[in-house]
């Protein structure tokens, strides 16, 4: 450590310095967080109060938008809803507050599954094929590695739009398309060469030794790479796994042009909610901020993956 | 960590020390490789490179994927010709490179400054950094959808804000609708989303610098400003590079935040290159036209990332 005056050192930054930088990264943090504070404010608003001059930052909280997100809904006279009964639910009384009554579910829930099971699914495969090749590439002599390791890489210049035109075609020919199948092979596709480097990067880091003398003590390669790599690889695998599913629960040029329903994830389907009268602010607001809370949780829990995720990244590329 | 004697097999490779792991596996080296490796290059072949052959392909012929049994014929480098001589084509190419140029250079300020302060280790720093990413982590879709609510010139918050602080009355600025404003409407939000991971990559960057260096330093009584040029830059150059260069890459083919803000509009101020290749190939249905325009910017990236990463090496290797 340095023993001439810290007030200035960038070894071990004096207090004044760690203040200032302090103030100012907090500041940013705010700055930047008022967009998502607004979205999920919105998601509790009354349509009038969604679109109100001034922005209203105090308002009666409601839930009609998570209402409105998850049902569809028709106008009714209010005699006819007089005629009805007692509300069952709150959601019941919302819409009957409002002339309405509910004419069935929405396709948010729907849509939102498909999300799951695209995104999950696709992360899945592409950290299963990943970790194979990655451990591959690190240890093996791979004829033209550097090349087939470039190749990899290059796959994800290509501007979405461009891929999804022969996609689309081969899709249509295959019966892939609008299929959650079709968009998890894709979405691994993207994902597969992601995977391949960040875990190199970390499997790079693992001593051979370890497997060496593994199989010295009669492990197969495999059973040495099962049994000794892979949890090993753990921290590696985990990080690469989030980046995975970051990039499929967030996708959306793909979704859009190669699914129209059955396959339809929450990305293209959230800025399509239509309430009377243009865009209902807060049903989108709803929508976003369920769609958006299991990426926060991912965020918080496992942010230390997290950071060596990308710096790995960084550094091996 | 392992009694090696303990094994028969162990026994054995002591009296063959070189070839240890070869004796043991019983499945030749470079067929174990192509075992681990096949199953990933199988896909990226299947889902990239054979549709990739078939755009090349199309590209030298009329199809239109919306008359799928019409015959197919070439007509050779036409598709290629028309499009580098559509005026609308290289219009969509500007505007592109308007947009690559202006985010990253916001982005590469505003994230290494962040990456900087943050480097000093600020009591709860952690925690700060990890509320700055939560942006990235966001759906590009969502986000422009998002905030083209807060664009909006009657309701919106940015215009609350902006006109709350410079006092111009908040319609007679309209982000989205004004042709000088649009672009700058969609730059904010890349900003704002995208400059987090440019500083996550600069602190690794700045992390990687050994602090001996700056111990050096400080016994030469090198001043800060002294420090910040000749080591702390230099050293993190390569990182900054590289957050460029994959800032870069993926602006060039920026879609759904425009698409989600904009659409392209007003007029074709914002129509970025992957917008106009949207609308050549599922709105007019010219295939052939659409895949020659692919080719051509999958070639100019491609080459453009070469050029760059050669140059990238070499400050690397300084």
């Amino acid at each position: 450590m340095s023993s001439v005056n810290t007030a200035h050192s960038v070894v071990e930054p004096g207090i004044a310095t760690k203040r200032i930088a302090a103030t100012i990264v907090i500041a940013y943090a705010l700055i930047t967080m008022i967009p998502l504070v607004w979205i999920v404010m919105t998601s509790f608003k009354s349509p009038p109060d969604s679109i109100s001059y001034p922005p209203k930052i105090v308002f009666q909280p409601t839930l009609e938008g998570y209402c409105n997100l998850f049902t569809t809904r028709t106008r009714q006279t209010s005699d006819y809803i007089a005629s009805l009964g007692a509300a069952t639910s709150t959601c019941d009384e919302i819409t009957r507050s409002r002339n309405m009554v509910i004419a069935g579910s929405s396709n948010y829930w729907p849509r939102f599954q498909n999300s799951l099971v695209i995104a999950f699914g696709s992360t899945f495969l592409a950290v299963s094929l990943g970790t194979l090749a990655a451990y591959g590439f690190s240890r093996f002599k791979v004829p033209l590695a550097e090349d087939l390791l470039f190749f990899i890489l290059s796959t994800r210049m290509m501007p979405p739009i461009a891929v999804a035109i022969p996609i689309y075609l081969m899709y249509r020919e295959l019966g892939l398309s609008d299929t959650a199948l079709g968009m998890i092979l894709l979405y691994t596709a993207v994902n597969v060469s992601l995977a391949v480097w960040l875990l190199k990067g970390f499997i790079d880091e693992i001593p051979r030794e370890y497997e060496e003398a593994a199989m010295i003590d009669g492990y197969t390669r495999m059973q040495a790479f099962f049994k000794v790599v892979l949890p090993q690889a753990t921290t590696g695998i985990a990080a690469t796994a989030i980046f995975c599913l970051i990039f499929a629960w967030n996708e959306y040029a793909f979704a859009v042009l190669l699914t129209s329903g059955e396959a339809q994830t929450a990305p293209p389907f959230i800025p399509t909610i239509i309430g009377e009268g243009g865009q209902d602010w807060p049903a989108v607001a709803a929508g976003t901020t369920i769609f958006v809370v299991p990426i926060l949780v991912f965020t918080i829990l496992l942010r230390k993956q997290l950071l060596r995720g990308i710096t790995f990244g960084a550094v091996r590329k | 960590m392992t009694d090696t004697s303990s094994s028969l097999l162990g026994k054995a490779a002591k009296a063959t020390p070189a070839p240890i792991a070869s004796r043991i596996r019983g499945i030749s080296d470079r067929s174990m490789a192509w075992l681990f490796i096949t199953p990933a290059i199988a896909l990226l072949l299947a889902i990239n490179i054979f549709p990739l052959i078939w755009a090349i392909y199309l590209s030298f012929t009329n199809f239109r994927a919306n008359r799928p049994n019409a015959p197919i014929e070439g007509v050779g480098l036409s598709n290629y010709s028309r499009v580098l001589n559509d005026p609308n084509i290289w219009q969509a190419m500007q505007t592109t490179a308007h947009f690559v140029f202006w985010t990253i250079l916001l982005q590469t300020l505003i994230g290494f400054s962040l990456a900087y302060l943050i480097d000093r280790k600020f009591r709860g720093h952690a925690f700060w950094t990890t509320v700055i990413l939560v942006p990235m982590m966001l759906s590009p879709a969502v986000v422009g959808n998002f905030w083209r609510f807060l664009y909006q010139p009657q309701i919106g918050l940015f215009n609350y804000i902006v006109s709350f602080i410079t006092g111009i009355p908040p319609s007679s600025f309209e982000m989205l609708g004004s042709v000088p404003l649009s672009p700058w409407a969609i730059i904010i939000v890349d900003t704002w989303m995208w400059t987090p991971y440019v500083m996550l990559i600069c602190l690794a960057g700045l992390r990687s610098i050994p602090d001996y260096i700056y111990e050096a330093a400080e016994v030469d009584r090198a001043s800060l400003w002294r420090q910040f040029w000749s080591i702390t830059l230099p050293m993190a150059l390569p990182f900054i590079m590289l957050a460029v260069l994959f800032r870069g890459i993926e602006n060039f083919k920026m879609f759904d935040m425009v698409t989600l803000l904009t659409g392209g509009g007003p007029g074709s101020t914002t129509e970025v290159a992957s917008i106009t290749l949207k609308r050549e190939a599922f709105e007019s249905w010219r295939t052939g036209r659409a895949s020659a325009f692919a080719i051509i910017l999958f070639v100019a990236v491609f080459g453009l990332a070469n050029i760059y990463v050669k140059a990238l090496n070499k400050v690397k290797q300084r």
